[in-house]
């Protein structure tokens, strides 16, 4: 599993970085960007979705 | 000394200089039918808006007004996102419907920048504010935030009766904006006064919301010549020093996005922290599982912010349209709630229920698209500290008396009197 933000959709709500801060992380004006490669471990699966169903603009994806 | 001559001209002079807006009569009293009268600012909306809403999109999912000059009121989830994502049809130049429409000449930058600019210049302007409010920004003003939280409870020492809202909720983003804009602390129950006439006062006649306004900007034109002599390391030097294209702002955006900042600082997450007070005080089940899990508040919190959502904007609808089955004219306002979004059943389960555990929660509660709160993160810490102080130190609470809560009128909602049982 792998997440994607969409950076034309994202907002900087920050609603992946509070939930998946293993996944996610803020840049210097507050939107979301994805760490590293964005690969999902076997156990952080449940959190990336967290962060994809609590992003108010639907910009992040699960590939 | 520094001297800078943006901000010597006297502000009224600069005030009169303004191309002249719209007015229209003023039109209160009960409402007939509110899906073709509605407003929000009747005792009836104030004190409970969602059946209202609710019914409405059953109903008459886009309701109409005639009065404000005539308005709109959408109050599905799906419209909402719509206008606000619509940034070509539909203009922030003014936020809050009233019975003034400001010029069309001060687009795309409008009086308070940036939640009153359109694009492009919305993007440059917003970048501006954008590195203060991220989370790790926010989050260095988290201690001193929860030890004056700590500090006001202190100072319920020995009553059996508070008011959360007056007493609690309020002061709690007044002192943060007031440290954050570099403004005296003592000053932070002013504030109060400027945010009810921006906010509350839409009724009132124009002169006297004017002359009000005027107050504002004094106070603002007189904290900025301060800065000027004297800067230092807050966001008031920040507002004056910054560049934008190569040139320093224009005094009527460093003092416009300080009144935003002031206005929308204040308000917002008073009403909120307000809200969730109420909530909890109405509730035992919440919260005792909240005093046995305070794990679970990040996520209980989402849904306070979804369930009472605090703020609506507004928009002007840019060139008459036919739009999603309605026939929208020119300058027509349309009344953008959030707080109706996040009541819609299409868009949420149990769309009516308060759900402290919801997983899945897309709430609007801090808008969507390009506008969205600037200060979310803020409002957001702001927010948890208070509720973790409060359940740490008055973990038993319940309303002292319910028919004595009462609500604002208007585009923000939020409790104003909220008297507790503590002892």
């Amino acid at each position: 599993m792998k997440v994607r933000i969409d950076s034309e959709r994202c907002q900087g709500h920050g609603r992946c970085y509070d939930l998946a801060p293993e996944l996610f992380g803020e840049d210097d004006e507050g939107y979301g960007h994805v760490l590293g490669d964005g690969a999902v471990p076997p156990d952080g699966e449940r959190t990336a979705r967290l962060a994809v169903s609590n992003c108010p603009e639907r910009a992040i994806e699960i590939l | 000394m520094t001297v800078d001559e943006r901000f010597s001209r006297d502000l009224r002079e600069t005030l009169k200089d303004r191309p002249l807006g719209v007015r229209n009569e003023i039109v209160t009293g009960p409402v007939s039918d509110w899906a073709a009268d509605f407003s929000h600012t009747e005792p009836e909306w104030a004190a409970d808006p969602y059946p209202i809403q609710d019914e409405l999109r059953q109903r008459c999912p886009i309701a109409h007004t005639e009065r404000f000059g005539g308005g709109w009121l959408p109050t599905r989830y799906e419209d909402v996102a719509a206008v606000a994502y619509d940034t070509e049809r539909f203009s922030s130049r003014a936020i809050i419907m009233s019975n003034f429409r400001p010029p069309r000449e001060i687009a795309p930058i409008g009086g308070a920048p940036p939640i009153s600019s359109d694009p492009p210049f919305h993007h440059h302007a917003r970048k501006l504010l954008l590195p203060a409010f991220t989370k790790a920004a926010v989050a260095r003003r988290e201690a001193a935030t929860r030890a004056f939280c700590h500090s006001l409870i202190d100072s319920f020492a020995g009553r059996d009766v508070v008011d959360a809202a007056h007493d609690y909720a309020q002061h709690i983003p007044m002192r943060v904006i007031a440290d954050m804009l570099g403004f005296p602390p003592e000053d932070g129950p002013r504030f109060r006064e400027f945010v009810e006439n921006a906010l509350e006062g839409v009724n009132s006649p124009p002169e006297e919301r004017v002359a009000r306004m005027e107050k504002l900007f004094d106070y603002l034109y007189a904290q900025i010549r301060d800065h000027v002599d004297n800067p230092r390391d807050d966001l008031t030097t920040y507002l004056i020093n910054v560049e934008l294209g190569g040139h320093k702002l224009s005094p009527e955006h460093v003092a416009g996005t300080m009144g935003l900042l002031l206005i929308a600082g204040v308000d917002t997450t008073w009403s909120a922290i307000g809200a969730s007070l109420w909530h909890l005080a109405k509730t035992p089940a919440d919260r005792a599982r909240l005093v046995a899990e305070p794990g679970l508040l990040p996520t209980a919190m989402e849904e306070f912010l979804r369930a009472y959502a605090p703020v609506t904007m507004a928009r002007l609808v840019k060139e008459d349209m036919r739009w999603n089955g309605v026939d929208m004219k020119a300058d027509d306002w349309v009344l953008l709630s959030f707080p109706a979004a996040n009541r819609d059943p299409a868009q949420f389960d149990r769309a009516d229920e308060v759900v402290i555990d919801r997983e899945v929660n897309r709430h609007a509660a801090f808008g969507l698209g390009i506008h969205r709160c600037v200060g979310s993160h803020l409002a957001r810490m702001e927010l948890r500290v208070a509720l973790e102080v409060w359940l740490e130190r008055i973990p038993d609470f319940g309303l002292a008396d319910p028919a004595a809560v009462t609500w604002s009128t208007g585009q923000v909602r939020g409790p104003r009197t909220l008297p507790v049982r503590i002892g």
